[in-house]
């Protein structure tokens, strides 16, 4: 499958950051999963990540793989937002002696990567931190 | 007339100082600093584009509207650095903002002027009854030639507002446009540049055109200067707005809430419609302001608003333009600045 058409399958996550909660057990998934690990319920109410959470951890990547070697080094962080939610992320905007796990974050919409010189323009998610 | 429900800026937080880019090319920034009134400019990161800032901006003035995004039945963005030369900027900030799929959409372009030509034709529209409510952005990413006088403004950054049939926090009094075909500044397919007719840009196009559409729009709506709280006019550089609000009969205390080029630079499209939300956040109920927008090639849009009460329920619902400028920023060199911008030739 073409790298446009898998992107263009994740808008509602990479834009909109939109989630599921299990009807029956209340559990909540980013991205959207078809059974729920917790209870095996099928049926989801659609939701959203709330636009605030915290690092739970990170690291900073120093070599990057070969459509981000002009953005790096840069941060990568996995934040917990409200019900639990854990989503990973690249960490904008942040000088890294300031990195703290628990840092309050927020989510900004940012270009992710681009195809080369002449493909498309990749947007999604990435983490500020709360100033 | 339509009204304004909701407004909202952002910049990046990257800025670069006159003498950082003064020291490169061995200009005498002390004369930039007076003679243009600038003193540091935006920047935005290689993560950040038209298309970002204008989601920013318009998640802002979301939250400031309070409404429905599903409602919204137009998305227009205004710039002149539109990531594609062919796809549009308003898609993906109608999807990133949950307004797709009922909506009309279409970029526009209008050197410095895109912006208020949007605001312009979403208020058309409201009025007409074809739209609930409009969704109309200016925003910039603008890049001057390494060491040409533009390289010393040309900013990063976008102004979003909500556009409806209800006053919302400011009613759309009465709109103006005046335009002629003037050379003074344009970029050339393909080229990466745009050029300007130097001293030309000054007398026969910003300051006719600026002068011409605030007389008319003043004219239109039987008000003069004194009439206003505040007015905002399109900021090319730190000078020009002073001067031109001056020769109107406007004083420095009406100007200065909305003249945020000195420290923030000229963000094209962003320019006036970014100055108009810093002086929605410190107007009061019953203010009248008068904005005046200018665009390279050349043309002006006039607006008159006047504040309703709503505006002070909002205004503390997403961040202040001035207040974010201020405080939220981290100063980078030009070595960082043309890396960001890609001026540096890369290896294959
Ligand atoms: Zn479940």
């Amino acid at each position: 499958m073409s790298t446009s058409a898998r992107y263009w399958r994740e808008i509602p996550q990479r834009y909109r950051l939109e989630a599921a909660k299990c009807t029956s057990c209340g559990k909540q998934f980013f991205p959207p999963r078809l059974v729920c690990n917790g209870c095996g319920g099928r049926e989801f109410e659609a939701t959203k990540l709330s636009d605030k959470g915290k690092l739970a951890t990170y690291t900073v990547i120093r070599i990057a793989p070969s459509d981000l070697t002009q953005q790096a080094p840069y941060a990568i962080g996995i934040a917990e937002f409200d019900g639990g939610l854990r989503v990973t992320a690249q960490v904008a905007d942040v000088d890294f002696d300031e990195l703290k796990v628990g840092m309050p974050v927020r989510i900004e919409f940012r270009r992710i990567r681009e195809e080369g010189e002449a493909g498309i323009l990749c947007y999604g998610y990435k983490f500020v931190p709360v100033r | 007339m339509a009204g304004i429900i909701g407004y909202g800026a952002y910049m990046p937080r990257n800025r670069i100082k006159v003498e950082e880019i003064a020291k490169i090319w061995g200009a005498d920034a002390p004369s930039y600093k007076k003679g243009l009134m600038l003193q540091e400019k935006s920047v935005p990161s290689p993560d950040q584009d038209t298309i970002t800032m204008s989601v920013e901006a318009t998640k802002y003035a979301l939250k400031r509207a309070g409404i429905d995004p599903t409602r919204i039945g137009a998305v227009y963005v205004g710039s002149e650095s539109h990531p594609y030369a062919v796809k549009p900027s308003g898609t993906v900030l109608a999807e990133a903002v949950g307004a797709t799929p009922e909506a009309h959409c279409a970029d526009f372009e209008f050197a410095c002027k895109a912006g208020s030509a949007a605001m312009f034709v979403c208020m058309g529209l409201v009025d007409g009854g074809k739209i609930e409510y409009g969704l109309a952005v200016g925003a910039d990413t603008s890049q001057g030639a390494p060491g040409d006088a533009l390289e010393y403004s040309a900013a990063a950054g976008a102004a979003s507002f909500i556009i409806g049939k209800d006053d919302g926090v400011a009613k759309v009094i009465d709109t103006y446009s005046f335009m002629t075909d003037t050379p003074d500044f344009w970029r050339r397919s393909y080229m990466h540049y745009p050029r300007h007719a130097g001293r030309f840009t000054g007398e026969p196009a910003y300051f006719k055109h600026v002068l011409g559409c605030a007389n008319g729009m003043m004219e239109k709506v039987g008000m003069k200067p004194k009439d206003f709280a505040y007015a905002v006019f399109h900021q090319p550089n730190g000078k020009f707005p002073m001067r031109v609000g001056k020769m109107l009969g406007f004083t420095k205390e009406q100007i200065e809430p909305g003249w945020l080029s000195p420290t923030l630079g000229n963000t094209y499209s962003g320019s006036s419609p970014m100055g108009l939300t810093a002086t929605f956040d410190v107007a009061n109920p019953g203010d009248m302001i008068l904005m005046v927008s200018y665009g390279s090639g050349s043309g002006s849009d006039g607006f008159v608003y006047e504040m309703t009460d709503k505006i002070d329920a909002v205004r503390d619902l997403a961040p202040k333009t001035r207040e974010k400028l201020d405080s939220d920023k981290v100063y980078i060199d030009y070595g960082t600045y043309a890396k960001y911008r890609r001026k540096i030739r890369m290896g294959e």
